[in-house]
């Protein structure tokens, strides 16, 4: 086989997994906003599902299927650590408190021997094909699709436009919030444990502020109105960068830039559609 | 050994709380959580680093730095937020676009100049030490904790003693009845910029100074420690953000004296989510505990 043609299957394959992992990390982002809330853990909520993944497959040596379902015990500890007591908090806290946590999590991981330092972990066995990783994709789309259409859908969505409103209708709003941060945290930390045993290795600052901020920027392009916004809007900012080689370094500049003009000039983002409902 | 540990801690924490002073100041009034405040400071060292590159004496550097910080203060602000503010968009729309916005800077920074750490010129300040009964204080440091001791003090008494500090308090209490009263809420939101900007820019140069270390991200880092202190002190407060940030000092020394240098990121960030369980108005509890 030619060289070029290997070279371009191996940019090809990450290129496929990033679609994927993004996807779900868009997802685990929509899932908060779609309630009102905002947490900027995702990066870290990976990062945890990573290490933790990474952990259990090289030191314990546990089979993948096992790995990835007990990878989002962590980000879940975690969110409910960080995130439980601003749950009756206006929204900032929740937002500072995530941020907060990435950072402190990446001075760990270079910190800590035995996560790799600054080295990182290398050598995860590659497990996750595309194909593992995009089953799992669409089933978080289909449950987000489901889940939206519920009655579950239209109380989140009555707390995002009005908390006050919501409660007085008999929402449980603590509940809620805590129901969707958890959510966000399992799905941050699949897409964690994929992309750590899709691409063999993890680093510290895989899961900084820099990640975090490109996952909310996924998530406001597409707009939130139904889940298939913010996959088409991690799909849009993962392959730019791609076809335009030359402005690599300029990728995170577009990502911060595509958050602001969306808050200010495009609030429904790319897919202003909103998932059809039934009237109750 | 204790005694020195907790002048070093507090001599940090001078630094931490002359940085998150201006980010308080600013949710305080604005009601913004305005994260480019990391880009004002990074923006300040990076004037005094080619002031002095260029000759100039530290005494017109830091001013200069201040004053250059505070009108990117400005601009920045004005351009981020007016749209929202004239919507009364909620506090998270803000958040976000700040948050985007800082990203694009810092990039766009690093982009342009490289990531490298540059280090200001020495003998801008005197490289000796002094010793204090027994206790071994650099100039670095008494400048710093000089010079945040003169800009807090100035601060709290433009806001607690001038007819200014009168218009800020009002606006911070309720924007509407301080429109209503005659006072142009515009004009003082620029100027509550202004200020923030000025004590981020001058906490850059400070803190640049003594860790000698100056780079595009450097704002970002020190944001952890922002927030710790905000939130610890109470959001909006200025006084518990000076509290705050000396005892974030004293314990981050202490924790990297006795237990381990790399937990003490982890220290400030577990108290934060310590105060956060149990006295979310902050240490101090003066401010409204902003519920949802």
């Amino acid at each position: 086989m030619a060289a070029w043609l290997g070279d371009l299957y191996w940019t090809y394959q990450n290129v496929v997994v990033a679609l994927g992992v993004n996807g779900l990390l868009a997802l685990s982002m929509y899932v908060v906003l779609a309630a009102g809330q905002l947490s900027l853990g995702q990066a870290a909520f990976m990062g945890l599902g990573a290490y933790s993944s990474a952990l259990m497959t090289l030191t314990l040596g546990w089979p993948f299927w096992i790995v990835l379902p007990a990878s989002c015990v962590a980000p879940v500890a975690f969110a409910l650590a960080v995130g439980g007591p601003t749950l009756r908090l206006s929204g900032v806290y929740l937002a500072i408190a995530t941020i907060g946590l990435g950072e402190v999590l990446r001075a760990v991981y270079l910190n800590v021997d035995a996560l790799g330092g600054a080295l990182g972990l290398s050598g995860i066995p590659e497990q996750a094909s595309p194909g593992v990783i995009f089953a799992v994709l669409a089933a978080a789309l289909a449950v987000l699709w489901l889940v939206g259409r519920s009655g579950t859908g239209r109380a989140m969505e009555a707390l995002r436009e009005d908390a006050t409103a919501a409660q007085a209708m008999g929402i449980d709003v603590g509940r809620v919030r805590l129901a969707v941060l958890v959510a966000s945290a399992v799905l941050a930390g699949l897409a964690g444990a994929l992309s750590a045993h899709a691409t063999d290795f993890i680093g510290p600052n895989d899961f900084g502020f820099e990640p975090a901020v490109t996952i909310l920027s996924f998530a406001l392009l597409g707009g939130i109105g139904s889940p298939f916004g913010p996959v088409l809007g991690a799909w849009v900012l993962t392959l730019l960068p791609e076809v335009f080689r030359g402005f690599a370094d300029l990728r995170l500049v577009l990502d911060g830039l595509v958050i602001v003009l969306a808050v200010l000039f495009l609030p429904r983002g790319l897919l202003a559609w909103r998932m059809p409902r039934k009237a109750a | 050994m204790l005694a020195q540990q907790l002048v070093n801690g507090i001599l940090l924490g001078a630094t931490y709380a002359l940085f998150a002073l201006g980010f308080t100041l600013m949710f305080g009034v604005l009601r913004v959580i305005n994260l480019v405040y990391g880009f004002y400071f990074t923006a300040g060292a990076f004037v005094a680093l080619w002031l002095t590159q260029a000759g100039f004496p530290l005494v017109l550097a830091l001013p200069a730095a201040a004053v250059g910080a505070g009108a990117i203060a400005v601009v920045l602000d004005a351009v981020l937020l007016t749209r929202l503010r004239r919507t009364k968009a909620d506090e998270l729309s803000s958040l976000m676009v700040t948050l985007g916005a800082v990203l694009a800077l810092y990039a766009g920074m690093a982009a342009w100049l490289g990531p490298d750490i540059r280090r200001l010129r020495p003998g801008l300040v005197g490289s000796g030490a002094l010793d204090l009964w027994g206790l071994r204080v650099t100039v670095a440091q008494l400048l710093i904790l000089a010079a945040s001791g003169v800009l807090v003090g100035a601060l709290l008494w433009l806001v607690r003693g001038t007819r200014l500090g009168l218009a800020i308090r009002a606006m911070a209490e309720k924007p509407d009845a301080a429109a209503l009263m005659g006072i142009n809420t515009a004009g003082l939101a620029a100027t509550v910029s202004f200020i923030s900007g000025a004590l981020a820019g001058a906490g850059g140069v400070l803190i640049g100074l003594n860790f000698n270390a100056i780079h595009p991200y450097m704002g970002e880092q020190m944001m952890l420690r922002g927030f710790v202190v905000v939130i610890v002190g109470g959001l909006g407060d200025i006084f518990g953000a000076l509290l705050a940030g000396l005892l974030l000092g004293v314990v981050e020394v202490l924790t990297a004296g006795y237990l381990a240098s790399g937990l003490k990121e982890a220290v400030g960030f577990a108290i934060l989510v310590a105060v956060l369980w149990t006295r979310p108005a902050g240490l101090f509890g003066r401010t409204d505990v902003r519920r949802a």
